[in-house]
């Protein structure tokens, strides 16, 4: 994935960062409980929605199991209508497969629909290394570009900056990527927009080449499905003479009614509205535009291989589970140290990316395990129990083994367990009252020693009868 | 091997073995091709605060010149095939005709644009374009900052699924909910970004005003 968060701490000491920003949980607070309400609210309307959610669920389950037969037709259909198909292995191939499309137009400017697989994949950077600029577009990402920031929120990159904060890095930066904020800039949201609006115009109208994702593609049709709200991407969908889409492989869905359940879906759970504002739905090369979609693997391949880590790629990238994660609502996106943060990054990520380094190896632990996500989750991704698998697969330092491995072996047969009880009672008074040494350390950090009987319940029990003496 | 075959190849071992997946379930509302409820669409998109009035037929032409007159617009794309009628209130008024296309500046200049749609789905206020008659290609009703769009009771159905089968997906398709709006400040609904900044709404109910 993305270079940007290489070499980030794991995720505890990000955290511990992220806490001491009171600014930020406050911005986080009041953003999460808005869209919470919202989203609660427009779900209770639908009276079938577990209805929704469980054919949700196993309509990807269809795309994932069948995958390559959906993607053999997905690239049919978009051939036969006029599109050219490309498949990318890795992020490498996909930036150069995208690199080499824009050089081909000629052009040296490309404008960008917010993509959660264009960022996954770091092709800005790509891009820029080749000489060419990619302009952001939607508001969020233009406040994650201008202010030279990471995203912090799938839906919203931006969700952990305030309105006074935009309105800063508006004045600030705007006049170096083009026309410059107006100098009686406010923070009234509606004033910020305006704003964008007047800085992207003149771009919209004249750029030659737009970049996507896409958030489906129908395999029964070849058609792609873009959802959004602000019209910046009805722009780059529609007015640039190329348009190149790249799209993750387990973004099918098999068949043109299929939607019928993810419109339903998707917008409710997501920014809590009925529906987007706009949605835009193409097939092949529409209007005489010349379409290239690209189909990324990146790892993906690695995640199917796994019966049970599987169900992430379900995700439609909707963000509720962000919305109600209590870590996520505490620490912000930043310490999670990918594209993809909050619980389902806590799965995606390390199967993606594997859990070689620290933070990677980190990320299934950071949860709670309450399952909230579970709950939210419009396509009834099991979060908790991909977390605990991935737990279980997570290296693990040598003390720790050990101590598990003593610990099953004594819990293996009643009297182990009970010779190991009084061994412990006789020598309790060679416990530590507060931390304990060595590895044990950081378990005492944020936690008391417990403290060790004089008897074992079961002695107790033995010797009292169960009290009765 | 190309790195299509490698894909390929890594999607049939990641699933070889796994148990078959059958047809999914489907135990949600069905389409039921039945009459929409044309008071829930107009509430509905007036919920995104677009701007709905709900007409007799005969009305329509009234309405149109009513809606433009009162925004001031007097420079309107009309796309073809746009019933003549809608616009027999409107003798004076300067159409722009996207016959050569119309430059994306000339459209941004515009004072708005008027169109038909294809299908309204009452449940979501949703107005879906399929570049059809009276709707012409996308971006006519993209850049002009103000958008009246004409709906047929006809036209509107119950739910989404029951849009969804009624659309032609090889049709370029834009599912328009309300003006363009963004959530990015605070989580917050804004309306007005890129798209049209105001969208109004004349629906036409068959018959005449009976009062």
């Amino acid at each position: 994935m993305s270079g940007t968060f290489l070499g980030m701490p794991a995720f505890p000491r990000n955290a511990e960062k992220a806490l001491a920003d009171s600014q930020l949980r406050f911005n986080l607070r009041k953003a999460t409980h808005t869209i919470r309400g919202r989203r609660a609210s427009v779900v209770e309307e639908l009276p079938d929605w577990q209805g929704l959610r469980a054919a949700g669920k196993a309509i990807k389950d269809d795309t994932l199991r069948n995958l390559e037969r959906h993607l053999l037709q997905a690239e049919r259909m978009v051939t036969e209508a006029g599109g050219h198909v490309h498949w990318a292995a890795d992020a490498e191939e996909a930036n150069r497969i995208v690199a080499d499309l824009v050089r081909a137009t000629g052009q040296t400017e490309v404008v960008k629909v917010k993509s959660m697989a264009t960022q996954e994949i770091g092709l800005n950077e790509a891009l820029a290394a080749e000489g060419v600029t990619a302009y952001e577009t939607d508001l969020a990402e233009l406040i994650v570009q201008l202010g030279d920031d990471w995203p912090s929120h799938i839906l919203v990159p931006a969700i952990h900056r305030n309105r006074s904060e935009i309105r800063e890095i508006f004045l600030d930066h705007m006049g170096e990527w083009g026309r410059p904020a107006p100098a009686n800039l406010t923070d009234e949201p509606k004033t910020l927009a305006e704003a964008a609006r007047l800085h992207l115009r003149e771009r919209f109208l004249s750029t030659k080449v737009g970049v996507s994702g896409a958030n489906f593609l129908i395999a029964e049709t070849g058609t792609l499905v873009v959802l959004e709200s602000e019209g910046n991407g009805r722009m780059c969908l529609t007015l640039p003479e190329t348009l190149i889409s790249v799209v993750g492989i387990e973004k099918i869905l098999p068949t043109w009614r299929d939607l019928e359940v993810f419109l339903q879906l998707l917008p409710r759970s997501s920014t809590g509205e009925r529906m987007n504002p706009y949605t835009s739905m193409w097939t092949g090369a529409a209007e005489g535009q010349e379409f290239h979609l690209v189909l990324l693997d990146n790892g993906r391949t690695d995640v199917l291989a796994d019966e049970v880590g599987r169900q992430a790629l379900r995700c439609i990238r909707c963000s509720a589970c962000l919305n109600v994660c209590p870590v996520y609502e505490r620490v912000g996106g930043h310490a999670y140290g990918s594209v993809y943060p909050g619980p389902i990054g806590a799965i995606l990520t390390p199967q993606l990316r594997g859990m070689g380094s620290e933070l990677d190896a980190s990320l299934p632990y950071a949860s709670s395990l309450c399952g909230a996500c579970y709950d939210v989750c419009p396509v009834a991704i099991d979060i908790p129990e991909v977390l605990v698998h991935l737990r279980a697969k997570a290296p693990h330092r040598p003390a720790e083994r050990l101590g598990l491995k003593a610990a099953s072996w004594v819990l293996d047969r009643p009297a182990r367990l009970r010779r190991v009880q009084r061994l412990a009672s006789r020598f309790r008074g060679l416990v530590p009252k507060r931390s304990l040494p060595g590895p044990g350390a950081a378990w005492t950090q944020t936690r008391d020693v417990p403290s060790v009987p004089e008897e074992s319940f079961r002695d107790w029990w033995d010797r009292t009868e169960g009290g009765a003496r | 091997m190309s790195s299509r075959d490698v894909i390929l190849a890594r999607v049939r071992a990641a699933v070889a073995g796994s148990a078959p997946v059958g047809e999914a379930a489907r135990a949600y509302r069905a389409p039921d091709g039945g009459a929409a409820d044309l008071e829930l669409f107009a509430e509905r998109v007036r919920d995104y605060r677009a701007v709905v009035h709900v007409v007799p037929d005969d009305e329509v032409p009234a309405a149109v010149a009513a809606a433009l007159a009162a925004r001031g617009a007097r420079r309107v794309v009309v796309p073809a095939g746009l019933p003549e009628e809608w616009l027999a209130a409107l003798p004076g008024l300067e159409r722009l005709v996207d016959d050569p296309p119309l430059a994306a500046s000339a459209l941004d200049a515009a004072d708005g644009v008027l169109s038909a749609c294809a299908a309204g789905v009452a449940e979501t206020g949703t107005i879906v374009l399929d570049a059809g008659p009276g709707q012409g290609r996308r971006a006519l009703t993209l850049l002009p900052d103000y958008h009246l769009c004409v709906v047929r009771a006809a036209q509107v159905v119950a739910s989404v699924p029951d849009a969804v089968a009624r659309l032609d997906p090889v049709r370029p398709l834009t599912w328009i909910s309300g003006p363009s709006a963004t959530s990015d400040i605070e989580l917050n609904r804004v309306e007005g970004v890129h798209g049209p900044r105001t969208l109004e709404v004349i629906v036409a109910e068959p018959g005449t005003r009976t009062s």
